[in-house]
């Protein structure tokens, strides 16, 4: 690897304060810096550090999406050849590429789009460009419809990183998800585009006639019953947006987010408590078919599951200390499932949730260790 | 009343290269040093100057702000040179040691008959009184104050730290007398925390007048900070000083026989070391002395004190006035091919991210890489897992960026030093400088409110 190296030395110089493209060091470090762990030294206090760093994080995370994102492609094909009848004809191969192929532009524009403006923004305030937009960048197309069109995903990618990140300081200063940022940007500015039976099954917008597609949630709000099964529920092949169906491939990444120590177990576990306590709560005495939806199942379908999980727990935006962590993701589920169930307008409810909850979630880490500080300050009158 | 503590939070880092139980003496160096900046906070005024001849225990300088603390010279010889830094900052003072030691003798004294205020006296003006350090601030104790607790820790838990009750052997006598000392400076109790792991030294269970302590745990659990944390928390306007067994032992030893005694034992260790083991030698010997069995490797580090708290030395230069460990690691300057990606199964990491989570039970060769860049604070929590104390580390590390005063005071400043913190300053994935974050507040609440 000695001649990438070489390259790498020979046009630092141009980079360097005082060289001709001096303005553009951020871009060269961030390239730099993906191509050698750089060869920085402590120089005092810990003489060793811990291997981990920003990148291996972020990466072990984008590993921890991908399955979500495989079984995501798959469905998007399998819900498209099934609803046109053609799901044996295709095979599995057949199934898949076509996701791919509907997905990939989606991913294509999530990063172009949102690492442009982090380059520009680095550029221009001559900061060192954050390795947070790995995951937002894969997180976008995941929680998105597969038909969504392409430039409203540009916009909503730029809305996101600017006003839900970039305005604060960038990443780790920044108060909402910039992921949900993008997403409830597309909800409240292209309302049409984000809800019904027309986006949710790819080719439902150009061939009505042929495919439409409701989420299961879209059609409870509607009081139609829902006929199914939990397996499907649970492996995911009903509509939604793209990453979030499968259940099982959101588990899978929730075990490598909990093993690996970068995901918040205690967040996921409060967040799924909160939520099927209220689920139950409504099933006891239901009313409609959402209030009468079995909690089980309430669980397993929308993006529930993908907010516990992926969403819910990251750490820039949720609670700092342990026990806020504990009544944060309580207080999601809680609240995911009553906006949920309560407010058909608003069929999703833990894109809300989470968002209203990074905001509440300094305070509640500020009541915590307010906690802290009076249990000191007793100790001092007790002496 | 003894306590039994157990300590979950921290870890223990599994180094190579920890020493070997042997001990031999190290040759006489040419030249030792005192090094000012060792003792944080102090302005040096020099009592001698250059040219003049010292002896064991001759006063070299004073503290500016505590003019009543003196630092003693541990050899007889001539002071050769006062090296200084940027803005002529005292960096350290040569001393050119003479063939054999002669000691200035302070005279026996009997403990038990004299008053606190005459110990105190005679301390100082010994140069033992810099052995004994303080909570809050982490500077050397202020002897105007009464402390309300005097803490030993009876082991180190850091990376290849050296074994107290290893180098505490045969010093029973001095220890004892230095712990009676030590009894009359506080009303309080005097704590000889051990470790629960056993294979404690007779000196350390037979001693008396202590409150013995047992901590149970991983690292941080020997450290002052940690111990008195859960001992017996220091509130503000309180303070307990802290002092290592062999210079308790050095401290009995100037009130047995009149002479400041400036010989320990340190070990040498870290994987580049070639026969890590225990010497003796005296303080402020030079590095090069005590590495005869030579280096495994050119690259390296040579850091007086253990991985995470000492203070880099140069391969010429002598060893620091605190800590007893030697530690030589590899430099890690080079650029590493894609390294964020790896499996990494020779990385240690306290996260699970890298393969090395398959060999729980290996040592490892760390060298001094950042492994990554300075980034905004992004993963939350893992301070937690290795600062075992009722404190919210990362709040007071913002409070502390933003010189918050008042929030720092009620997130527990006082009871923090920057040695409890290491493990935080390892663990970070954002790779800040917790240590030196942590230093700076003690440094301004010092300045702002005593």
């Amino acid at each position: 690897m000695k001649f990438i190296q070489n390259i790498f030395d020979k046009v630092k110089p141009n980079f360097e304060k005082g060289g001709k493209l001096e303005k553009l060091h951020p871009a060269f470090e961030a390239f730099e810096t993906l191509m050698f762990v750089p060869s920085a030294t402590t120089k005092k206090g810990a003489h060793i550090r811990d291997a981990v760093d920003l990148k291996r994080t972020m990466i072990t995370v984008v590993l921890a999406l991908l399955p979500a994102l495989l079984f995501g492609m798959y469905n998007v094909g399998y819900q498209h050849y099934s609803q046109l009848g053609e799901l044996e004809a295709q095979g599995l191969m057949g199934i898949f590429t076509y996701g791919l192929l509907e997905v990939l532009p989606l991913i294509v524009i999530s990063y172009a789009v949102g690492l442009g403006v982090e380059f520009a923004f680095a550029i221009s305030r001559g900061h060192s460009i954050n390795e947070g937009y790995l995951v937002s960048g894969m997180l976008i197309p995941l929680i998105v419809p597969v038909d969504v069109p392409l430039w409203m995903l540009a916009v909503a990618v730029i809305f996101a990183v600017v006003i839900g990140k970039e305005v604060f300081g960038g990443t780790g200063m920044n108060i909402l998800n910039p992921a949900l940022t993008a997403r409830a940007f597309l909800f409240f500015a292209y309302p049409t585009q984000m809800s019904g039976d027309k986006v949710w099954v790819s080719g439902a917008g150009s061939n009505p006639d042929a495919i439409s597609g409701e989420t299961i949630l879209g059609q409870l709000a509607g009081n139609n019953e829902v006929t199914t099964s939990i397996s499907d529920m649970f492996y995911g092949f009903i509509p939604g947006s793209v990453g979030e169906t499968s259940v099982l491939a959101i588990l899978i990444g929730a075990a490598l987010l909990i093993f690996s120590g970068i995901g918040s177990w205690r967040i996921m576990l409060s967040t799924l408590v909160g939520g099927a306590l209220i689920a139950f709560l409504f099933n006891e005495n239901g009313n409609n078919a959402l209030q009468s939806f079995d909690w089980i199942s309430h669980l397993l379908v929308g993006g529930f599951m993908f907010g516990a999980v992926f969403m819910a727990t990251d750490p820039v935006t949720a609670t700092q200390t342990t026990r806020g962590k504990w009544i944060y993701g309580l207080f999601i589920g809680i609240l995911a499932m009553l906006i949920r169930i309560i407010n058909p307008a608003y069929p999703e409810g833990m894109m809300m949730a989470i968002i209203f909850m990074n905001i509440m979630a300094p305070l509640i880490d500020h009541y915590v260790v307010e906690a802290n500080i009076k249990r000191r300050l007793k100790r001092v009158k007790s002496v | 009343m003894s306590k039994d503590i157990r300590i979950k939070k921290g870890v223990d880092i599994k180094l190579q290269g920890s020493a070997e139980k042997v001990l031999v003496a190290a040759p006489r160096s040419e030249s030792y040093t005192l090094k000012p900046t060792d003792f944080h906070g102090v302005i040096p005024k020099m009592h001698v100057k250059v040219g003049d001849h010292v002896d064991v225990g001759t006063p070299v300088f004073y503290d500016k702000n505590n003019p009543e603390v003196n630092f003693v010279s541990p050899v007889s010889g001539e002071v050769v040179e006062l090296k200084r830094g940027a803005k002529r900052k005292l960096l350290e003072i040569i001393i050119k040691a003479d063939a054999t030691d002669t000691a200035i003798d302070l005279g026996k004294v009997n403990v038990g008959s004299m008053s606190p205020e005459a110990l105190i006296a005679h301390l100082l003006k010994s140069g033992t009184w810099a052995f004994m350090r303080q909570i809050p601030y982490a500077v050397i104790a202020d002897h105007t104050k009464k402390p309300k607790a005097i803490c030993v820790s009876g082991f180190n838990s850091a990376p290849l730290a050296a074994d107290e009750n290893f180098m505490i052997e045969g010093k029973d006598k001095d220890f004892q007398t230095g712990l009676d000392a030590l009894k009359k400076l506080t009303q309080g109790p005097v704590y000889l925390n051990l470790n629960g792991k056993g294979n404690t030294s007779t000196v350390f269970t037979k001693a008396t007048s202590v409150e013995r302590n047992q901590f149970n745990g991983p690292h941080p659990a020997g450290n002052p900070g940690v111990q008195v944390h859960h001992l017996n928390p220091v509130n503000k306007g309180e303070a307990v000083w802290y002092i290592f067994p062999q210079d308790v032992a050095a401290i009995g030893s100037l009130l047995n026989t009149g002479n400041y005694n400036a010989e320990r034992i340190v070990c040498t260790t870290g994987s580049e070391v070639n026969k890590p083991q225990y010497f003796k030698t005296i303080q402020g010997s030079a590095v090069k002395d005590l590495l005869k069995d030579g280096l495994k490797s050119d690259n390296v580090r040579h850091i007086s004190g253990d991985v995470l708290t000492g203070n880099q030395v140069t391969a010429e230069g002598n060893i620091s006035f605190y800590g007893h460990e030697l530690t030589v690691i590899e430099e890690g300057n080079q650029p590493e091919f894609m390294g964020w990606m790896t499996p990494g199964l020779n990385k240690f990491s306290l996260s699970k991210t890298f393969l090395s989570w398959l060999t729980p039970n290996k040592t490892y060769t760390i060298n001094t890489n950042l492994r990554g860049e300075e980034r905004a604070y992004v993963v939350t929590g893992e301070y937690d897992k290795v600062l075992p104390m009722d404190i919210y580390p990362m709040h007071m590390i913002k409070a502390a960026l933003i010189d918050d005063i008042d929030q720092l005071e009620r997130l527990g400043i006082y009871e923090v030093t920057p040695e409890d913190f290491a493990l935080c300053e390892f663990a970070c994935t954002s790779k800040m400088e917790v240590q030196d974050i942590i230093r700076k507040a003690l440094d301004l609440v010092k300045q702002e409110c005593s």
